[in-house]
């Protein structure tokens, strides 16, 4: 088949396979907080295959709300789209867009998994993989700090300040944090990352990892403003955050980034740690069953972690801002050093297979 | 298609580069300036450089950048647009300008064409000149940025106890 053809086809894939997870892990969100605080929750819109002469409709999911996410795009789509009279035209409707595209760029990087019918299931294996992830990924500021500056109003201001602040000092962490994987492995490419932990262990079973995959998880819950750390767009501070002057599917589109981020960082987290598509007892290479089969394991690492994400949510209090500022540069930035020279010692006493 | 794509980036990344002073609004300037520096790391990957091409971004546009609009935004903007053209002031930033393209020039005649095809800016080799023949100067760099943040702090913070 042309090659052109067979990218086109992975990309459109992984974006569409993307914001299908980002649509139902919304759902899993709002089903999981209203399980945690002990309320229902979404329950009413399920699937609809055929309506009824009288008018009702007969759904499959109603009780689990499985059609709630095609009603909230809907929703948004149809929304009013008002822009506030005050704002920074140009700028209010370019930050939503650069929160959403580096999201969705990040992916072109990221192995989710190993082959199928001989074409390998990664859009660009680069040789600087991580660090293209990095760069992409860094690029998603500017659209909470535009969005945030443009609204010309003062609480979506202080959240793009917070915002930008926020997200450097825990870009270090989390670089530094990933640094002794790359020791071990001796490549920045991702697939070689993955390939490493299928010929030795997951990289998180060695003990010198897991001081790096503290900080890296921390760092992460920070990067995606996730809650206990979700300080740019603190509801109760700040009426919401940079996003408060945003309506209909312009908010949908921050809306939706956040989400997409929270699975781009379970998915660096599943590369880097937990094997990628890599599962003990299933053949590291095979025909299209076990291609598909490892695309299906990683998707679920995946899921796994995202599910992590939104039990953290909504089980620990947000932070304040000092101490968020004191952890990052304090504490998490020290340790992701002492990581390093853990991880260093630990190669030159032999410890490490590399 | 490579030659094409050199003249792409180029242009594009002068003709960002010249709209970053010209743009009266400093949002704007700085926001070019991001736009030229992607433009850059385009250059970097023509030359196949791709580390550095990625460090550009990463650091110059994704870290060093975001932190001049975080100071931007505290500025008055509309005095900078207040901000009246002066002879002066332009003919200073003339000679400066022509001063400094004077020396790029020299450094630039001093220097021997070779091709640029495979230059070493790959992970491995960049890593490698760092640790052992720019190892002091890299040092000294870092020393440097070490002693403007000590300044700073002693700056800003009036009552050390």
């Amino acid at each position: 088949m042309d090659p052109i053809l067979i990218h086109l086809i992975k990309i459109v894939g992984v974006v569409g396979v993307l914001l299908f997870i980002c649509a139902y892990i919304v759902l899993a969100e709002r089903r999981i907080c209203a399980f945690i605080q002990d309320r229902l929750g979404p329950n009413r819109v399920g699937i609809p295959l055929w309506i009824r002469k009288d008018g009702s409709a007969i759904q499959i999911g109603a009780r689990w709300a499985l059609g709630q996410p095609i009603i909230d795009a809907l929703k948004a789509i149809f929304k009013e789209d008002f822009v506030p009279g005050h704002v920074n035209k140009f700028y209010f409707w370019l930050g939503p867009m650069l929160v959403m595209a580096p999201a969705l760029m990040v992916w072109a990087a990221i192995p989710f998994g190993s082959t199928l019918c001989g074409v390998p299931m990664i859009i660009a294996d680069v040789n600087v993989g991580i660090l293209l992830v990095f760069a992409l990924a860094s690029l998603g500021v500017y659209g909470i700090v535009l969005g945030g500056w443009a609204s010309n109003s003062k609480y979506p201001f202080l959240g793009g300040i917070r915002g930008s602040a926020q997200l450097i000092s825990y870009e270090l962490c989390l670089g530094l944090s990933v640094i002794p994987l790359f020791m071990q492995v001796g490549s920045l490419r991702l697939t070689e990352v993955v390939r490493w932990q299928t010929e030795h262990l997951w990289l998180v079973c060695y003990p010198w990892n897991w001081l790096p995959a503290i900080i890296y998880v921390a760092s992460s819950f920070a990067e995606t403003n996730r809650a206990p750390f979700d300080l740019p767009e603190a509801e109760q501070e700040l009426a919401g955050g940079y996003n408060t002057e945003y309506s209909s599917m312009k908010f949908a589109m921050f809306f939706l980034a956040e989400y997409a981020n929270m699975i781009t960082a379970s998915a660096l987290m599943v590369v880097l740690f937990l094997g990628g598509w890599h599962l003990p007892f299933v053949p590291v290479s095979g025909g299209i069953a076990v291609g598909v089969a490892h695309i299906c394991i990683f998707l679920a690492k995946v899921c796994a972690l995202a599910l992590v994400f939104i039990w953290v949510r909504w089980t620990v209090p947000r932070v304040r801002y000092d101490q968020l500022m004191g952890l990052g540069w304090k504490v998490f930035l020290p340790l992701a050093l002492a990581g390093v020279l853990i991880t260093g010692l630990a190669i030159v006493a032999g410890w490490s297979p590399s | 298609m490579h030659d094409q794509l050199f003249w792409f980036f180029s242009i594009a990344m002068l003709l960002s580069g010249l709209l970053v002073i010209l743009s009266r609004n400093p949002v704007n300037s700085a926001m070019f300036l991001v736009v030229a520096m992607c433009f850059m790391a385009g250059l970097f990957v023509l030359l196949e450089a791709h580390f550095l091409a990625i460090i550009q971004i990463l650091v110059y546009a994704g870290a060093v950048m975001v932190l001049f609009l975080f100071v931007i935004m505290f500025l008055d903007l509309k005095a900078e647009r207040r901000r009246r053209f002066r002879i002066l002031t332009f003919g200073g930033g003339i000679i400066v300008a022509a001063a400094f393209m004077v020396k790029v020039h020299d450094v630039v005649e001093d220097m021997p064409l070779v091709a640029a095809k495979g230059v070493a800016g790959t992970t491995e080799a960049v890593g490698r000149l760092l640790f052992t023949r720019y190892l002091l100067p890299f040092e000294v760099a870092s020393l440097l940025l070490l002693v403007a943040v000590v300044g700073v702090v002693l700056l800003s913070k009036r009552d050390l106890k």
